[in-house]
């Protein structure tokens, strides 16, 4: 073993490893060459604890879970090393033996609840499908099992849910099924890839609380794959940080978070959006950024004030309504409607960065989108820069459009793949006529440049690049119109964390320089309470709390705010023995039926501009 | 496609640094394609016969032995010898000459019945899918109708309504692969629809007519060029049916078809009559649909990994 290129954990001294790897080194066949994706990897993990990889895309985390459960396509990977699973290498076993050990001694969760269950079965005989697998049950004794297991995973009224589909169950009720089922067999380990990644922040919490009661129920150890800081701060006993296909550093979690000697280590925390790290600022602020391979801090500039509240509003917003109807019968009557949108009224200043934030299904992307009439509303006013948006026929939509642009989360999917960048950013521009192609050109190469790319890049494809160049693109397209206002739609909630705060510093840097104004919309509270000037909270539809940033984070009135920040992973290892004891709900659903009528809201002002809706 | 099935089927995502290069110009992507063609067994075979066709149809003139319309009433049916490779008809016409310039026309059956197909159902089907609504109900039960009926017996009753001639079974053809093109068309635009970037456009303050043009049919491009590929075939089949049976190319033109059906009542005493033309329609919808087999492969990205 090679002491000095990998380190490794410090043997556990009474107890062997319930897993132990050496020298895992996985590479994939791409165009006929052999990539190592890990390389030299060796760690353990011991009995009843918790070891989390972290890393970011491309770190090769996922690859070394599927490496250990050998999942991975055989004629294009190839797996160098010993996997040690309780005294067997698993790399010897043969195939039939291996598919034994796979579900009956390892276990896996992945990140999609949604699609890990089979559409078309009842969650029930999934579950206890799992169970006779690996050994012989009645019919009778399997369902006590399975209703046993539902309930060691806090799932409400288990046997009454038998018998129910997928897609009567909720994403965080899913996640609870898929890990009654990876716990069907009592295994020695689980492998976590990613298990909150796609769960609201709320149901995040009750998953991780979850994992740490089975935990301690039944003593089972756990590797969970993460590139969320907090997460790892909060569920890890050790921590393994992976660049690139190797490790980087590895010890006990307290000395990766406090004393982490690698430079990769110190520039991925300083990175993470911590919450309340903004405590007494009312700007907001750049993120620092701490190079790779150097460890050296760069000085992060302060930002001026850009918010110009003594003009009129460059977006205002009043009684702002959007549903959905649901259509249903043989007649396709309407039955129901979805009040996404229920009488929302804000303003937004020049330079000034309003967030909205809350968990899916609060209506927030359907704010967004009403705004641009991406969205038809129902009711209300919108009026952008002078133009009431509501009363515009379709050419002068067309041309409102260019004072309100969006950028989308998903920075793989808000580019045409077959159409250089180039070409891309000079579209709306040109479809505008707002000039000839050589000043879009000139203009082009301008915007590249200001938002970090370079000039000479426009003639690559999206394929070409990272995803945070490609948000990067994504914004000087959306600033090729000189807009007054953006709205991000979770903009960078899809990237990396480095990544991340890159292209926060970014947003913020544009504002400074062209004063734009932003309507950011975001799940991510400490990414919000970084770069917001004021903070729009929504719950089912409904603005629950609106006011300055300082205001809202540190004097939260409503106690779905409350509850929303008491739910976010707070990268600290100190905090990792606590439990948030939340209790066990689902999201509420926004659908009513055609009789229902809209209480008629009140807010209680706190303090100046600081609103909270009185129940 | 999200990232984690992407990670089950065991492809490791990209690393996070852009490639570096320049520019891909059209010929590295032609390149490119070529590349994937070979992997499948069969294309470049498949590609290769198609582009004899095309190279010997458009020689034809020039090296064809004989006029292919010249009677020798001396020479009737003649088994194939060195001056008549392929033997000759029952008017004593060089058949190996007649094929040559048949696959002219087979050739221009092909592309022109599919192209006027295309020409009419992509865009029908594109609107279709698009606009969506009422507009989209019309449409599609008027393609439906279309489909009711089959194939061949379609393209017949347009021909008896048209009256017979090579020009009238092509539309005809064409007629009745229109409906293919437009339900093509109208899903994959469905599917392109939905994508963010077409969103973006839309937020962009762009024209549909361009967001249809620029930004969807080139994502759907690639699935109707693979279809287009197979219909040619298809295409090449029916209208030699059609003028077998009388309702296409007449009397004197050397179509295949028409060959074929001069040639069925001397089948037994010189069968090199119908097996020459009927070789060189199997041996051309052959080639072309092993081509089609590896430009699917080639064209469709997920294929591509592999």
């Amino acid at each position: 073993m090679n002491q000095t290129q990998s380190p490794t954990l410090p043997i556990q001294e009474a107890e062997s490893p319930i897993l132990s790897v050496r020298n895992l080194t996985t590479s994939f066949r791409s165009d006929d060459v052999w990539k190592p994706v890990v390389r030299n990897l060796s760690f353990d993990v011991p009995p009843r604890k918790t070891v989390a990889i972290v890393g970011e895309s491309g770190s090769g985390k996922s690859v070394t879970s599927l490496s250990i459960m050998r999942l991975l396509p055989k004629r294009s990977s190839y797996i160098e090393g010993q996997i040690n699973l309780g005294g067997q290498d698993l790399h010897t076993l043969s195939d039939d033996e291996m598919r034994r050990v796979r579900g009956r001694d390892v276990s896996m969760i992945f990140q999609e609840p949604m699609t890990s269950l089979n559409p078309i079965f009842p969650i029930g005989k999934q579950i206890a499908e799992a169970l006779t697998v690996h050994k012989p049950l009645s019919r009778s004794e399997a369902r006590a099992e399975v209703i046993r297991l539902l309930d060691k995973v806090r799932i409400p009224n288990a046997a009454s849910r038998f018998d129910e589909y997928p897609h009567q169950f909720s994403g965080g009720m899913r996640q609870r099924v898929m890990i009654a089922m990876a716990l069907a067999s009592k295994p020695k380990l689980l492998i976590a890839d990613e298990p909150t990644t796609a769960l609201d922040v709320t149901i995040q919490g009750q998953i991780l609380d979850l994992i740490k009661t089975l935990q301690d129920e039944d003593g089972m150890s756990v590797l969970f794959i993460t590139h969320d800081m907090g997460v790892v701060a909060e569920i890890a006993d050790e921590c393994i940080v992976m660049f690139r296909g190797e490790a980087v550093e590895m010890g006990p979690t307290e000395n990766i978070f406090l004393r982490g000697k690698h430079p990769y280590t110190r520039a991925l925390l300083s990175a993470v959006p911590k919450l309340g790290s903004m405590t007494g600022r009312s700007l907001p602020l750049r993120f620092p950024i701490v190079d790779v391979l150097t460890g050296d801090m760069q000085p992060q500039r302060d930002v001026i004030d850009t918010v110009a509240q003594t003009k009129s509003p460059v977006l205002s917003v009043k009684n702002l309504t959007a549903r959905f109807d649901i259509h249903s019968g043989i007649f396709s009557r309407k039955t129901a409607a979805v009040h996404a949108v229920e009488n929302i009224s804000f303003d937004l200043f020049e330079g000034e960065t309003l967030s909205i934030v809350g968990e899916s299904g609060c209506g927030k992307s359907t704010t967004g989108r009403s705004v641009t009439r991406l969205i038809e509303p129902v009711k209300g006013s919108i009026v952008i820069d002078g133009h009431d948006v509501m009363a515009l026929n379709r050419p002068a939509l067309r041309r409102m459009r260019r004072s309100i642009q969006m950028v989308f989360q998903d920075p793989f999917a808000s580019l045409n793949p077959r159409m250089a960048i180039g070409t891309a950013v000079m579209e709306p521009y040109l479809e505008h006529g707002l000039g000839s192609r050589r000043q879009a050109q000139e203009k082009a190469a301008d915007l590249l440049e200001k938002v970090g790319l370079k000039a000479d890049m426009m003639r690559r494809f999206a394929h070409e690049f990272s995803g945070g160049q490609r948000q990067r693109i994504a914004v000087a397209r959306a600033l090729m119109l000189d807009p007054k206002v953006i709205v991000a739609d979770e903009a960078v909630s899809a990237l990396d964390v480095s990544i991340k705060a890159q292209v926060c510093n970014l947003l913020l840097d544009l504002q400074q320089s062209l004063n734009l104004a932003y309507l950011f919309i975001s799940h991510d509270m400490a990414v919000v309470e970084r770069i917001s000037h004021r903070v729009a909270v929504m719950y089912l539809g409904e603005i629950v709390e609106v006011g300055p940033r300082a205001a809202v984070f540190e004097n939260p009135q409503h106690p779905y705010t409350r509850k929303l920040m008491s739910a976010v992973p707070i990268p600290d290892p100190s905090r990792r023995t606590l439990k948030r004891e939340l209790s066990v709900d689902e999201l509420r659903s926004p659908i009513r039926s055609l009789k229902y009528v809209p209480p008629v809201r009140e807010y209680r002002e706190i303090s100046t501009g600081h609103l909270v809706l009185l129940n | 496609m999200s990232s984690n099935a992407n990670l089950m089927s065991g492809n490791p995502r990209p690393a996070p640094v852009a490639v570096e290069e320049a520019s891909r110009p059209a010929s590295s992507r032609i390149r490119q394609i070529l590349k994937q063609m070979r992997k499948s067994k069969f294309a470049l075979p498949g590609g290769a016969i198609v582009l004899i066709f095309i190279i010997l149809a458009i020689l034809a003139p020039w090296i064809a032995p004989h006029d292919p319309y010249a009677n020798d009433l001396m020479a009737m049916l003649l088994p194939p010898s060195a001056e008549h490779p392929f033997g000759t008809d029952e008017l004593g016409r060089d058949i190996l000459s007649r094929v040559l310039v048949g696959a002219r026309l087979s050739l221009v059956e092909g592309l022109f019945s599919v192209s006027l197909a295309m020409l009419i159902g992509v865009p029908t089907g594109m609107i279709s899918g698009y606009v969506g609504g009422r507009t989209d109900t019309v449409i599609m039960r008027i393609i439906d109708v279309m489909l009711a009926f089959p194939g061949v017996l379609l393209a017949i009753v347009i021909v008896s309504i048209l009256g017979p001639s090579l020009v009238n079974a092509m539309i005809a053809v064409a007629i009745y692969t229109v409906p293919i093109f437009a339900r093509l068309a109208r899903g994959s635009t469905l599917s392109v629809k939905e994508e963010p970037y077409i969103e973006a456009c839309q937020s962009a303050g762009m024209r549909h007519s361009r967001i249809l043009l620029r930004h969807i049919f080139p994502n759907i491009a690639s699935t109707l060029w693979v279809m287009a590929a197979l219909r040619v075939a298809l295409a090449i089949l029916t209208a030699s049916s059609l003028s077998f049976l009388g309702l296409g190319a007449q009397a004197p033109s050397p179509e295949w078809g028409a060959m074929l059906a001069a040639g069925r009542n001397y089948m037994l005493v010189a069968p090199h009559v119908v097996i020459f033309p009927g070789g060189a329609i199997v041996l051309l919808v052959l080639g072309i649909n092993l081509f089609q087999d590896g430009l699917r492969l080639a064209l469709d990205p997920k294929m591509a990994e592999r």
